[in-house]
């Protein structure tokens, strides 16, 4: 049995320790809420909307209802004898546990069927039918802006921010943001500019495919709730669900074990509110677990187009750029409204430009719902912005990192906003990508079939804010120290991470802390696990905490007056008498922000500022248009890494994820709007044989001076420049431009067909 | 319409009442209370349902229960301590949400029975048929190769 570790001087950041789950993970034995079985459980299995648009008639639900060993078929009905206004949402109360009076998007949940057997569910699911009377339907972000095909008959805020508050009770509209930001002049700079270039690109819908598939269980008492879900956002989720049922926040447990996966998938409300309102309503433990296929039909990533306009002078200097971008968001809106501001103010790309013009659109349109996928908006952003600046350097036959250097935004010059840049190695970065890439030595592109090329982009990312992040530190009667904190290890290593973080503050090793696993009732508020703000700002958190329980451990020797060497067991046991109680410490972590005003401008938009780039080396197969990344460079600033081993495995895992949706994922869509490859039989994601033959990862030296220990977020990075990248490389391998993903082979020979 | 199936699991004599359209994965999880066998794409596409039936990888979620009479069953769950391929997978950080992983050391088990040296060509094809959406993949081949070397030392 492990024992209480002694005191260690030797650092705990900076260490490549294995996770602290390893044992768990490689003997199956990780907890999942995959795993979980409650007596009387029953499993909920859902019937989903035939139709993207349209006002329900009837649901028939007889025959399900007659099959035996079906316990009951919930629809709307039920539900709002739970909740009278059943609508939740973190931008907009916009989307309904179970579908009221109409649907939406192919796929949206319309009744649930609970029995004890899940076959039984499923095959009582397959014996209801509904009725729709159908409605025009709006797929396009474009079109949604002038579509007569209006998704919601009224706008619903949810009132949780500023800026969303004068779209309160609109109508006929599928606009649910519209931000915009003006710098100077950009107008006047573009007319009066040496040279201007205008280009539009586009993203396809695409879907995170965590292989554990969302799943929620739910179990109630008279008065209260407990959850066990898979979700990156424990804290949300019991407000949320508190807030539907008109209780207090402390008659809601939300219980999270570790995560397979999120990406962004499992944030906000997904299954939690369905499987509350049936645990209240069959006063039994419910378990929904969704199939890979209804993955698909919950949520997204934004498709998107982008209009970006640029004046450059005779220098080569970037003068003017114009920002327009359309998020198509699917049905509800999800986080999409925030994608739509805190991605958007980063829209002309790491560039020092004078003059700049944003405007950014969140669209409804009658496809599932879009939110936050590894992130949050910025690789949809970096594709345009990186593959325009790309094409910019080429008409004006400049070298593209030359012209990149040339008008990189740099440490102390203003972003967009007015926000400054600190802490943020942009030229590292980019110096680096060109170094690795021996981008000054000459290149051979081939002369046959296969040719080749290379390409290079780079991108960043403000951490969205405002946001708060609450621990506590326990230091035990024996020394011993837990973490407790409601960051969500999905993969990324938090646990890890929060337990060096600790471990160097208390100077024990981090293999001996403990991290207890969200639980409202025990961890303390934290705003989500996503868009690679907990290291920063759990992590200060938890340093804060730390050092808040060190504290108190030295005012404690004080009091008993005690030699400040005295080991932390006989403090303990001078004060109560015996080897018992403990220190709490406590902590809050709540960086700065100013909103913006009113041309999106603000002095603080952000608490750290993200850089990330990517080079590659491809193959273009110019019989087929198959294009194979042969050498693949991933350059970011991610500060000083608490675990450089860990740092390394996000920034390869990111970009191999991207690296699906730049050459093949895509969710397909016919003109009724019925997704046809809802499957990992038809959608493919990235495996062994789509690596590139050489991977190389490189976090620059660097310090995010107000994160902890020089810290901050990572598992982002390696996602902005990879398809601008490919894109790049593809243009310099065979002169063709492609402007929008995926490009899979067909894309690609086509396109040179056109040429 | 539940007969009795009758095999050997990770070493030990079992037996369990399996409908017929049950798969091995729902009856380890159910039956035996294993969840190192996971359901995922449920299509046998993903690999995280992975077993071995008699030594041969199977997708377990496609996999009949009633199918293993008298066959031998060896989970992840399998073994009392650490094997090779495990401490392999953990010292080259091989996995990060962990999800995938128990299908990845049961495949990179018979990869090596049959390559005790292989090479990353012989990885990455071996290995095609598991997928880990975190791509942990450049570690998981370094983790294969790092196992090979112990099983070989040994």
């Amino acid at each position: 049995m492990k024992r209480a570790s002694q005191p260690t001087e030797t650092p705990q950041v900076g260490r490549s320790i294995p996770r602290l789950e390893s044992w768990l993970k490689v003997t199956g034995r990780a907890e999942y809420v995959h795993n979980l079985r409650l007596p009387g459980m029953l499993y909920g299995k859902i019937f989903r909307s035939s139709v993207s648009h349209g006002r329900i008639k009837s649901i028939d639900t007889a025959a399900a209802r007659a099959l035996a060993g079906v316990h009951s078929v919930v629809t709307a009905e039920e539900v709002r004898a739970i909740v009278p206004d059943p609508y939740y949402g973190p931008a907009f109360h916009d989307q309904p546990v179970l579908a009221v009076d109409k649907v939406r998007y192919v796929g949206e949940p319309v009744a649930v069927v609970l029995a004890s057997d899940p076959h039984v569910a499923e095959e009582a699911v397959h014996l209801i039918s509904a009725e729709y009377e159908e409605l025009p339907a709006v797929y396009d972000e474009v079109e949604a802006m002038t579509s007569k095909a209006i998704v919601h008959d009224v706008l619903k805020p949810a009132g949780t921010f500023p800026d969303l508050k004068h779209l309160q009770g609109k109508k006929n509209t599928n606009l649910a943001l519209d931000f915009r930001l003006r710098r100077g002049s950009p107008e006047a700079a573009l007319r009066s500019a040496h040279r201007v270039f205008e280009h539009r690109f586009r993203t396809q819908q695409v879907m995170h495919t965590p292989l554990e598939p969302l799943v929620s269980v739910a179990e109630s008492t008279e008065d209260s709730l407990t959850i066990h879900t898979a979700s990156q956002s424990p804290s949300f989720v019991r407000i949320e669900i508190a807030r539907l049922l008109g209780w207090a926040e402390n008659r809601v447990r939300v219980r999270v074990p570790f995560l397979g996966g999120g990406f962004g998938a499992k944030l906000y409300i997904k299954l939690e509110a369905l499987v509350s309102v049936l645990s209240l309503l069959s006063k039994r433990p419910v378990k929904i677990s969704l199939t890979m296929e209804e993955q698909f039909f919950t949520i997204t990533k934004h498709a998107s187009t982008f209009r970006i306009k640029s004046g450059v002078d005779a220098t080569g200097r970037i003068v003017a750029r114009e920002c327009e971008v359309w998020w198509n968001g699917g049905a509800y809106a999800d986080i999409g409204p925030r994608v739509t501001q805190k991605s958007g103010f980063t829209a002309p790309g790491p560039y020092d430009i004078e003059h700049v013009a944003i405007d950014s659109y969140a669209l409804y349109t009658n496809l599932p719902p879009a939110g936050a996928l590894r992130g949050f908006g910025i690789p949809q952003l970096v594709w345009a912005y990186e593959s325009h600046t790309d094409l910019i350097a080429r008409e004006l036959g400049m070298d593209p990192v030359k012209f990149r250097r040339q008008n990189l935004l740099r440490e102390g010059r203003p972003q967009a906003t007015g926000t400054v840049l600190r802490d943020a190695e942009t030229g590292k970065v980019l110096d680096r990508l060109a170094t690795l890439l021996e981008w000054d030595k000459p290149f051979e592109k081939g002369t046959g079939p296969l040719r080749r090329g290379r390409g290079i982009a780079v991108g960043f990312k403000a951490c969205v804010s405002n946001t708060s992040s609450l621990a506590s530190v326990s230091i035990n009667a024996d020394g011993s120290c837990t973490v407790y904190c409601s960051t969500v290890d999905m993969g990324q290593g938090s646990d890890t991470a929060m337990a060096q973080i600790a471990a160097e503050v208390l100077r024990v090793p981090a293999e001996s802390v403990r991290v207890v696993h969200s639980d409202t009732d025990v961890t303390p508020f934290d705003m989500a696990t996503l868009g690679s703000r907990s290291l920063f700002l759990m992590g200060n958190a938890v340093r804060l905490a730390a050092e808040d329980a060190v504290q108190k451990i030295n005012q404690l020797r004080k009091e008993l007056g005690l030699a400040p060497d005295v080991p932390v067991p006989d403090i303990f046991k001078k004060k109560f008498g015996m080897r018992a109680g403990n220190v709490m410490g406590t902590a809050s972590f709540n960086p700065p922000y100013t909103p913006p005003d009113a041309n999106g401008l603000t002095e603080n938009a952000t608490p750290f500022w993200m850089v990330g780039g990517t080079g590659v080396e491809i193959e273009v197969d110019t019989e087929t248009g198959r294009v194979r990344i042969t050498r693949l460079i991933n350059v970011a600033d991610v500060g000083t890494p608490i675990n450089p081993k860990i740092v390394e495995t996000q920034l390869s895992g990111a970009s191999i994820m991207q690296l699906g949706f730049t050459l093949f994922e895509k969710m397909q869509f016919d003109a009724a709007g019925q997704l046809r490859n809802a499957s990992l039989a038809e959608y493919k994601i990235p495996g062994f044989l789509d690596l590139p033959d050489e991977i190389v990862n490189e976090a620059v030296s660097a310090e995010q001076k107000t994160g902890p220990f020089g810290a901050k977020g990572v598992g982002e990075s390696a996602t902005f420049g990879l398809s601008p990248a490919v894109a790049n490389a593809i243009q310099d391998a065979v002169g063709v431009r492609l402007t929008e993903l995926p490009m899979n082979p067909e894309a690609v020979f086509v396109k040179m067909q056109d040429q | 319409m539940r007969s009795e199936v009758r095999f050997r699991l990770n070493g030990q004599p079992v037996s369990a009442q399996v409908a017929p359209h049950e798969s091995l994965v729902e009856v380890l999880q159910e039956a035996f209370g294993l969840y190192g066998t996971r359901e995922s794409c449920g299509q046998g596409l993903c690999g995280c349902c992975t077993v071995l039936v008699d030594g041969v990888a199977v997708s377990g979620c496609l996999q009949l229960a009633t199918l293993v009479h008298d066959k031998e069953v060896l989970t992840v769950e399998n073994g009392a301590a650490l094997d090779p391929v495990q401490q392999a997978f953990i010292e080259a950080g091989a996995f990060q949400c962990g999800f995938c992983t128990p299908g990845f050391i049961l495949m990179t088990r018979q990869l090596l029975d049959e390559h005790p040296d292989p090479n990353d060509d012989q990885i990455r094809h071996y290995l095609s048929g598991n997928l880990c959406r975190c791509a942990a993949y450049p570690e998981i081949i370094e983790a294969v190769k790092l196992a090979g070397r112990k099983r070989r030392k040994s």
